[in-house]
C-alpha cells in the first residue's frame, strides 16, 4: 500500500507568481498526484462541485453522516453478493466435500436438497441472505459448530491484534512523518526515511520469525505464540505480554506507509499560499506547522489510515499464522486448506463488513476535518 | 510584424542545464545502490540454468539440515537435504517472474480500465468505478485469499489473485489522472483537430499518463513480490516440489528453532530483493515526478535566508519614511543557475502614501514585495544584498522573533488569490481572531467582537454570521475583504498588497479598490501596491515605480509617469494597452520578450526591444537618475515629454 | 479596421443562435429526486454576420465560455438551435464533427494548456491537416510552412515541444492550429487574458491581420471591455447566463442601455482614471441554484422597480435604433 503517497492537496498554486522565469518547466505533465489521486479523486470531485455561494449551515455535518451511512448499505449488500458468488463459483460439489467417504449419490442428492443447493442461484442467494439476517451463517463441518460463533470468537481476537497495531502505526507514522518533514534533509529525516524503506521492504512473516528467534528464543522476554498463557493466564497483563510481538510486527509496514505519506503531505501543505498567509500574520512556527499545516495534512492522511486498516487486517493473516494467534486470519488459512467453505464465506463476509464500516469512519473523520467535503 | 519572433534564437542553455534522466538516477546514490543489487539478483536468477548448481529439488536425506558454510553446500541444506543456495537462486527466479508478471497484468488491465473510465465519464465511468469500489471494499489480502480459495492453491493461481486485487489500484490512480487530463484544453483542441475518441485517448492522453503508470509499477513490484511470497508462505502459492522464496520460508518455519538458517536465508533474500526494488523505484519516481525534480517539495523555512555582505549594507536614505528599501537584491538558486529576480531595488514609502509597483510577469515585482518581510521561500530564494528599513529598523538584520512580531503587526500583507490564501479548514472568524490574538492578547470573546468590527469595517454584510463561514462559502470579493480585514487587524503602518484584485471580476475589483482607498485615508496607512495594470494604478496610487527585469526603470508620481513617461519601456507599456473609449487607437506592441533574469545582458535590460537603442545602452551599469525628489528614470536617452516611443 | 469590415459584413448571417439553453446537472438521482441544476446559458438568441467580429463580454459565471463551447460543438445545447450557414450545427456536431471542425474553429484561453506537452509543434499542427483536409504529405508540408509564416513563427519551431515556448508564442501556435483547416468562423475564448500586456498587443494585432488576410469571422470572448471594444464590430454583454445588451460596439460603449453595461464600463480601471464606480459589498451574483424570478441584475440595480423583480425582461425589451437591444425595463438615456 505504499503507492498511496503524496497528499490530498490539489489546490497547489505556485508560490512565486512573479518569480524568475520560473524554475525549469518540466515536460512531464502529470506528477505523482497520480499516486494518491486514485484514493482522493472522489474527494477531489466533490471539491469541484462545491457551491460557492452556499450559506453556512445549510448542509450540516449530521446530515452528511446520515447520508454516508445510507450509502454504505448498498455497499454491504454488494459485498454479500460478491461473497456469495465467489463461493458459488468454487468448482466441485460442496455436498461431496462435506460427506467425504459417505458421498453416495443418494446422500449427495439429499444433502443438496437439505442445503437448498438444487434451487436456482438467485433463490439460493435469498435463502442465504435471509439466514444471514437471522444470524445463521451455516455450520462449519470441520469444527462442527455454527460458523457465526466461531467467526465472532476469532474476529474479536483479530480486532484486539489489528486494533492495537492500527493505533500503534497511526501514532508512530504521524509522528515520524512530521519529524521527517520538519527536519527535511536533516539527520532525523534521513534515518526515518531509511527505516521506513526497510520497514516496507521487510516481509512481515519473516520479521515475525526473526522477532520470535530474538525475543522469545534467545532473550526469553516475550512468549513465542498464543494469546494467553495456557495456565493461569487470561488477565490483561497476560494479554499485553502476548500481544507485544505480533502487534509490533503487524504495525511495521503500515507505520512506514503512514510516515511516508505524512511527510509528503506536510511538505506539500507547507508550500501552500495559506501557509504563507499564516506566516504573514506573524504566527509562530509551531502554530504554522502543528496547527495550520498539520490539519491540512491530516485530511490527506486519514483516508489512508482507513485503507491501512484493510492492510493490517490482511497482514494479520500472516502474523496470526506465525504467532499462532487465534484470530480470523489463521482460521481462514486453515479453512481454505481444509476447504471448509462456509467458514471461509462467513469469515470473509465479517471481515469485509468491518472494513467497510471502518472506512466509513475514516470518511466521517475526514469530513469533520474538511468542511469542503460536506 | 514580429521579426524578433521569427528570428528568435534557440535556447541552447536550457537543454544543457537539465541533466538527463539516467544522469539524475545515477546521482541518487541510494537508487544506484538499489539498481546494482537488483541487477545482480536478476543476472544470477537469469543465469540459474547455466550456473554450476545442484538440482534444487533433489532430496538427500543423509545431508539434511547442514549448517551454512558447510562443504559442498555454501548455504547449507534444508530438512530434505536439498541445497539451499541452489533453491534460493531458483526460488528468486520464480519470485521475480511471478512478481513482475503480476505487476504487468495488473498495470495493463488496471490502466486500461482507468483510461476508459476517466475518459468516457458518465455512465461508463460510474459502472466501472462502482465495480472497482466493490472490489476495494474487501481488505486486500483477504480478497486474494478468497480468490485462491476459489481457484485452489498453486503458484499460477496466486499470481492471478495478486494481479486481480491490484487492478483496482491502477484503475483508480489512472482514472484520476485521465479524468484530469480529459478536461485539459489540449484534449478539446485535439477533438477540434478532428481526432476520434480512441485516437485522443491513446495518442493524446496515454503518453501523458505513461509516466504515472511507470511510477505506480515501480512502486508496486516490490509489494507484489512480497504478497506472492506471503501466499506461498501460507502454503497457498507454489506447491512442492516447486519452490519460490515464500514457500521456502514457509517450509523453514516448521524447523525455526532447530535450523533457523533454513527460514532466515530466504527471508533475507526477499528483503534484499524488495529493498533494492524499492530504492530503485523511489529513484525512478523522484525523476519522473516533476515536483521532486524541480525541488518544489522542499520545505520553505519560516523566513527568507539573508546572505548579504555585512560590510556593504546601505544606510537609510534621507527621506526616511515608514518603509525605506535600499538596494535590495533577491536571488533564486535553481540547479546551478542563479536567477536575479530583484537586482537592487530602492523604494521609499511615506506615511499614508500609496506606492504602486508595476511590471509584467517576471519583472520581480512580487518578489520585491515578499522579500521585505522575508516571505520568499528559502530554498531556493535568498536575500543577497541591500536593506529594508521599517521606521529606521533594518528588517534583514532583525531577529526571527522581531520579524514575527512585525508580520501582521506593523506590516501586513494582502495576497492575490483570496481562495488559496485563506486556510480552507478554518472558519473566517477563527482566522481573523487568530490574527488579532497573536499580536494583542485578549479573551476569546473580545477577539470575536473585534473580528466582527473588522468585518463590518470592510463592509461585509451580516458580519456576525459570516464569522462562522468557511472561505469556500464566500464569493471571491468577500474573501478578499476578509483578507483585508485580517491585514487591518493590528493597525498596520504598512500594507503590502500583491495584485489583490487580479483574480477578481472588474465590478468586484472596483469595489475592493474603493474600499482600500477609503481605508488607507481613514487609517493613514501606507500601501505598497503591486500590479500589472496602469488602470488600477491610476485608481489608487499616488506614486508609481515601473519594474523591468528585476530593477526599477522609472519612478514618479502617477500623473507624471502616465502623462509623460521618460523610459521607452514605460511609454510602450502604456501604449500597448487598449483604452476604453478609444477603440481606434492603434496598439503599439512591444516586440520580443524580456530577458531571463539568470542571464541578464550588460547595460540596459530593455535594449534588445527598445526602438531608441544606441551602442552605449549595452555597456556598463545604468543608474536610476533622480531628476527631483520623486522622479527618476534608468535610461541614457530618456524620452522628452510629448515625444512618443 | 472596424470601418472596413463593417462594410464587408454583408447582412447575411453566418451563424444564428436561437433560444439556446444549456443546463448543467439536474439529472435524476439513483434514489429519486434530481441533482441541483444550473442554467449556464438561457434564452440566448443572436446572429453573427459574415466578416464581422462579435465581441462577447461578461464577468465570471455569465455563461460566455459555455456559449463558446456550444458554437464549436464541444458542448451541445439542452434546447434551442444553432445554425451555421443554414445548416443545423447541433445536428452536425452529433453526426459529423469533422465537418463542423472544418468550418468553425476555436482558440483557447490558456495557450500552454491547449498544447499537448508530449507532442512536437509539427504533430500538433499536422493533426487538423491530416484529419480535416485531404492534403497529401507534400501538401501538408507546404501548408505548415504557410501557417507558420502567417503567425510569424520561425520554421525551426516545428520540431520543438510546447514547454519551450512563451505564452505569446504558444498562442500563435494555437491560432495556427485553428487556421489550419481553413475555417470560416473562429471562436476566440479569452485569447489574450493569460498573456502579459506587451504580448497581448502582439496577438491582437496578429488576429486583426489574419482576419483581413483570410476573410475570417470572429466571435471574440473576453472579460476585458477595452480589449473587446478595440476589436469588435458588434458587442454582446452577458449577465448570469442571459443576454443583457446587444448592439454595435460604438453605440454600446457610448450610449449603453443596460445599467449593467454602464456599471461594467464605469468599473473598468483605465490609465488616468482616478475615480471608479463602486457599489455596496452586498452587490453579488445571485445564487445559480436558486435564480431570482425577475431580472438577475435587479438586486444590484439603482433603477429597479417592482416590475424588474417580478418578471424577466425580454432580450429586446429596450430598443435603440435598428440594431441595439437591451434586456431592461428601464434603459438608460430613455427614461
Amino acid at each position: 500500500m505504499r503507492r498511496l503517497e503524496g497528499s490530498a492537496v490539489h489546490t497547489a498554486g505556485p508560490i512565486l507568481r512573479d518569480g524568475p522565469d520560473g524554475p525549469p518547466q518540466d515536460d512531464v505533465l502529470v506528477c505523482c498526484d497520480a499516486l494518491e489521486s486514485g484514493l482522493f479523486c472522489g474527494a477531489h470531485l466533490v471539491r469541484l462541485t462545491v457551491r460557492p455561494h452556499a450559506t453556512t449551515g445549510e448542509r450540516p455535518l449530521a446530515a452528511y453522516i446520515a447520508r454516508r451511512l445510507l450509502a454504505a448499505i448498498p455497499v454491504l449488500f454488494g459485498l454479500t453478493i460478491i461473497v456469495f458468488l465467489i463461493m458459488a463459483m468454487i468448482p466441485g460439489d460442496p455436498a461431496t466435500a462435506i460427506l467425504g467417504s459417505y458421498a453416495t449419490p443418494e446422500n449427495v442428492a439429499k444433502l443438496n436438497k437439505d442445503l437448498g443447493l438444487d434451487k436456482p442461484l438467485i433463490q439460493q442467494y435469498f435463502i442465504w441472505i435471509g439466514n444471514l439476517f437471522q444470524g445463521d451463517l451455516g455450520r462449519s463441518y470441520t469444527l462442527n459448530r455454527p460458523v457465526l460463533d466461531e467467526v465472532m470468537e476469532r474476529f474479536s481476537a483479530t480486532l484486539i491484534l489489528a486494533g492495537t497495531s492500527l493505533v500503534l502505526c497511526s501514532i508512530l507514522g504521524l509522528l515520524a512523518g512530521i519529524v521527517s518533514a520538519v527536519r527535511q534533509y536533516g539527520w532525523a529525516d534521513k534515518i526515518i526515511t531509511l527505516l521506513v524503506l526497510i520497514g516496507i521492504s521487510t516481509p512481515s512473516f519473516w520479521l515475525g520469525l526473526l522477532l520470535i528467534l530474538i525475543f522469545a528464543v534467545k532473550l526469553r522476554l516475550f512468549p513465542a505464540s498464543g494469546m494467553y498463557a495456557i495456565y493461569g493466564g487470561g488477565d490483561l497483563p497476560d494479554l499485553l505480554y502476548h500481544l507485544a510481538l505480533p502487534a509490533i510486527t503487524l504495525s511495521v509496514v503500515a507505520t512506514g506507509v503512514i510516515a511516508r505519506l505524512t511527510r509528503t503531505a506536510m511538505l506539500e501543505v507547507l508550500r501552500q499560499d495559506y501557509i504563507r498567509t499564516a506566516r504573514a500574520k506573524g504566527l509562530s512556527e509551531q502554530k504554522v506547522i502543528y496547527k495550520h499545516a498539520f490539519k491540512s495534512a491530516l485530511v490527506g492522511v486519514v483516508p489512508v489510515i482507513g485503507i491501512q486498516a484493510g492492510f493490517v487486517i490482511g497482514g494479520a493473516v500472516y502474523i496470526e499464522t506465525v504467532f499462532q494467534w487465534p484470530g480470523i486470519g489463521s482460521m481462514l488459512v486453515t479453512a481454505i486448506s481444509t476447504r471448509d467453505l462456509l467458514l471461509v464465506q462467513g469469515g470473509v463476509l465479517v471481515v469485509a463488513a468491518a472494513y467497510v464500516l471502518f472506512n466509513l469512519l475514516a470518511d466521517v473523520v475526514q469530513t469533520i476535518l474538511d468542511p469542503r467535503l460536506r | 510584424m514580429t521579426e524578433t519572433t521569427l528570428s528568435a534564437p534557440a535556447k541552447p542553455a536550457k537543454k544543457s542545464a537539465r541533466p538527463g534522466t539516467l544522469a539524475l538516477l545515477l546521482n541518487n546514490s541510494l537508487a544506484t545502490g538499489g539498481l546494482i543489487v537488483l541487477a545482480l539478483i536478476c543476472l544470477i536468477a537469469l543465469a540459474a540454468p547455466i550456473l554450476p548448481l545442484p538440482d534444487p529439488d533433489v532430496t538427500a536425506p543423509a545431508d539434511r539440515l547442514k549448517p551454512i558454510f558447510s562443504e559442498d553446500h555454501l548455504l547449507g541444506t534444508d530438512h530434505l537435504g536439498r541445497d539451499l543456495l541452489s533453491r534460493l537462486i531458483w526460488g528468486s527466479r520464480v519470485s521475480l517472474a511471478v512478481g513482475l508478471s503480476a505487476t504487468v497484468i495488473a498495470a495493463f488491465f488496471g490502466s486500461l480500465l482507468g483510461l476508459v473510465a476517466g475518459y468516457a465519464g458518465g455512465r461508463t465511468d460510474t459502472i466501472i468505478m462502482r465495480g472497482i469500489d466493490m472490489v476495494m471494499a474487501f481488505p486486500y489480502i483477504l480478497l486474494a485469499l478468497a480468490i485462491v480459495a476459489v481457484l485452489g492453491p498453486g503458484l499460477l493461481n496466486a499470481l492471478y489473485a495478486i494481479a486481480l486485487v491490484n487492478i483496482p489500484f491502477f484503475a483508480r490512480n489512472i482514472r484520476g489522472i485521465t479524468l484530469g487530463l480529459s478536461r485539459r484544453e489540449f484534449v478539446d483542441a485535439a477533438r477540434l483537430s478532428g481526432k476520434s475518441p480512441p485516437q485522443i485517448l491513446f495518442l493524446e492522453i496515454l503518453p501523458n499518463v505513461l509516466p504515472v503508470i511507470v511510477i505506480t509499477m515501480s512502486t508496486t513490484v516490490g509489494w507484489m513480490i512480497l504478497e506472492t511470497a506471503g501466499l506461498s508462505f501460507l502454503g497457498l502459492g507454489a506447491q512442492p516440489p516447486q519452490a519460490d522464496l515464500g514457500s521456502m520460508l514457509g517450509e523453514g518455519r516448521k524447523i525455526l528453532f532447530t535450523a533457523p538458517h533454513v527460514s532466515i536465508i530466504p527471508g533475507l533474500m526477499i528483503f534484499a530483493l524488495v529493498m533494492s526494488i524499492n530504492l530503485f523505484g523511489d529513484g525512478v519516481r523522484d525523476i519522473l515526478d516533476p515536483r521532486l525534480r524541480a525541488g518544489s517539495l522542499t520545505r520553505p523555512v519560516s523566513r527568507t535566508a539573508v546572505e548579504r555582505n555585512k560590510a556593504d549594507i546601505p544606510a537609510p536614505s534621507e527621506k526616511q519614511g515608514v518603509l525605506d528599501v535600499r538596494q535590495m537584491r533577491t536571488e533564486f538558486q535553481i540547479g546551478s543557475s542563479v536567477y536575479k529576480a530583484v537586482g537592487g531595488v530602492d523604494l521609499n514609502l511615506q506615511q499614508g502614501e500609496c506606492l504602486g509597483v508595476v511590471g509584467e510577469s517576471g519583472s520581480g515585482k512580487s518578489v520585491t514585495a515578499m522579500s521585505i518581510m522575508g516571505l520568499v521561500p528559502t530554498p531556493p530564494g535568498r536575500i543577497a544584498g541591500g536593506a529594508a528599513y521599517l521606521e529606521g529598523e533594518d528588517l534583514f538584520a532583525a531577529s526571527d522573533r522581531r520579524i514575527r512580531d512585525l508580520r501582521g503587526g506593523s506590516v501586513a500583507y494582502v495576497f492575490q488569490d483570496p481562495l488559496s490564501t485563506l486556510h480552507p479548514l478554518f472558519t473566517v472568524g477563527a482566522q481573523l481572531t487568530e490574527a488579532i490574538t497573536t499580536h494583542q492578547p485578549m479573551s476569546r470573546a473580545k477577539a470575536r467582537d473585534k473580528a466582527i468590527d473588522l468585518l463590518s469595517l470592510v463592509r461585509i454584510p451580516n458580519a456576525r454570521e459570516r464569522l462562522d463561514a468557511y472561505p469556500h462559502e464566500l464569493s471571491g470579493g468577500m474573501r478578499q475583504r476578509v483578507c483585508i480585514a485580517m491585514a487591518l487587524a493590528n493597525d498596520a503602518k504598512v500594507l503590502i498588497a500583491d495584485e489583490p484584485t487580479t483574480a477578481l471580476d472588474v465590478t468586484v475589483q472596483s469595489q475592493i479598490l474603493t474600499l482600500m482607498n477609503g481605508l488607507r485615508r481613514e487609517r493613514n496607512a501606507a500601501i505598497l501596491f503591486i500590479t500589472h495594470d496602469f488602470g488600477v494604478v491610476s485608481a489608487i496610487c499616488d506614486r508609481v515605480a515601473v519594474m523591468y527585469a528585476g530593477r526599477i526603470v522609472e519612478t514618479g508620481t502617477t500623473d507624471e509617469v502616465l502623462n509623460s513617461p521618460q523610459h521607452p519601456y514605460t511609454a510602450k507599456l502604456i501604449e500597448c494597452v487598449p483604452v476604453l473609449g478609444e477603440p481606434e487607437r492603434r496598439l503599439d506592441a512591444i516586440e520580443g520578450r524580456p530577458p531571463v533574469v539568470n542571464n541578464l545582458p550588460a547595460g540596459c535590460a530593455f535594449a534588445d526591444r527598445c526602438p531608441h537603442v544606441q551602442p552605449a545602452c549595452r555597456q556598463g551599469e545604468i543608474s536610476l537618475d533622480m531628476s527631483s525628489g520623486t522622479r527618476g528614470v534608468r535610461c541614457l536617452f530618456p524620452l522628452t515629454s510629448g515625444a512618443s516611443a | 479596421m472596424s470601418e472596413m469590415s463593417q462594410n464587408k459584413a454583408s447582412q447575411e448571417a453566418l451563424l444564428t443562435i436561437e433560444a439556446v439553453e444549456r443546463i448543467f446537472g439536474g439529472e435524476r438521482k439513483l434514489f429519486g429526486g434530481h441533482n441541483p441544476a444550473v442554467h449556464a446559458v438561457q434564452g440566448l438568441s443572436l446572429d453573427v454576420k459574415k466578416g464581422e467580429t462579435l465581441g462577447v463580454v461578461g464577468e465570471s459565471g455569465c455563461g460566455k465560455s459555455t456559449l463558446a463551447r456550444l458554437v464549436v460543438g464541444l458542448d451541445l445545447p439542452t434546447s434551442g438551435t444553432i445554425t451555421f450557414a443554414g445548416e443545423d450545427l447541433t445536428a452536425l456536431a452529433r453526426k459529423d464533427r469533422n465537418a463542423l471542425a472544418r468550418k468553425v474553429q476555436y482558440v483557447f484561453q490558456d495557450p500552454v494548456a491547449s498544447l499537448n506537452p508530449r507532442k512536437t509543434i509539427r504533430t500538433i499542427l499536422e493533426a487538423p491537416l491530416k484529419h480535416l483536409t485531404d492534403l497529401n504529405a507534400d501538401g501538408r508540408e507546404q501548408r505548415l510552412a504557410e501557417l507558420l509564416q502567417a503567425v510569424n513563427l520561425a520554421p525551426e519551431f516545428l520540431e520543438r515541444y510546447p514547454h519551450e515556448f512563451s505564452g505569446g508564442q504558444a498562442q500563435r501556435i494555437g491560432i495556427a492550429r485553428a487556421l489550419a483547416a481553413g475555417p470560416e468562423l473562429i471562436v476566440l475564448d479569452e485569447p489574450v487574458s493569460a498573456l502579459d500586456v506587451s504580448v497581448q498587443a502582439q496577438v491582437l494585432n496578429l488576429l486583426d491581420k489574419l482576419k483581413d488576410d483570410f476573410g475570417l469571422t470572429y466571435i471574440f470572448i473576453s472579460h476585458d471591455l477595452s480589449v473587446v471594444e478595440s476589436v469588435s464590430d458588434r458587442v454582446a454583454v452577458m449577465y448570469f447566463g442571459r443576454m443583457a445588451e446587444l448592439g454595435p460596439a460604438k453605440e454600446i460603449f457610448r450610449h449603453p442601455l443596460h445599467p449593467y453595461t454602464d456599471l461594467l464600463m464605469r468599473s473598468a480601471p483605465a490609465p488616468g482614471r482616478h475615480d471608479l464606480m463602486s457599489e455596496d459589498a452586498s452587490a453579488e451574483l445571485p445564487d445559480p441554484y436558486s435564480p431570482p424570478a425577475g431580472c438577475a441584475f435587479a438586486a444590484r440595480c439603482g433603477h429597479k422597480t417592482e416590475k424588474c423583480l417580478a418578471a424577466k425582461p425580454a432580450p429586446d425589451e429596450a430598443v435603440s435604433g435598428a440594431k441595439h437591444f437591451a434586456a431592461c425595463y428601464h434603459p438608460l438615456g430613455q427614461a
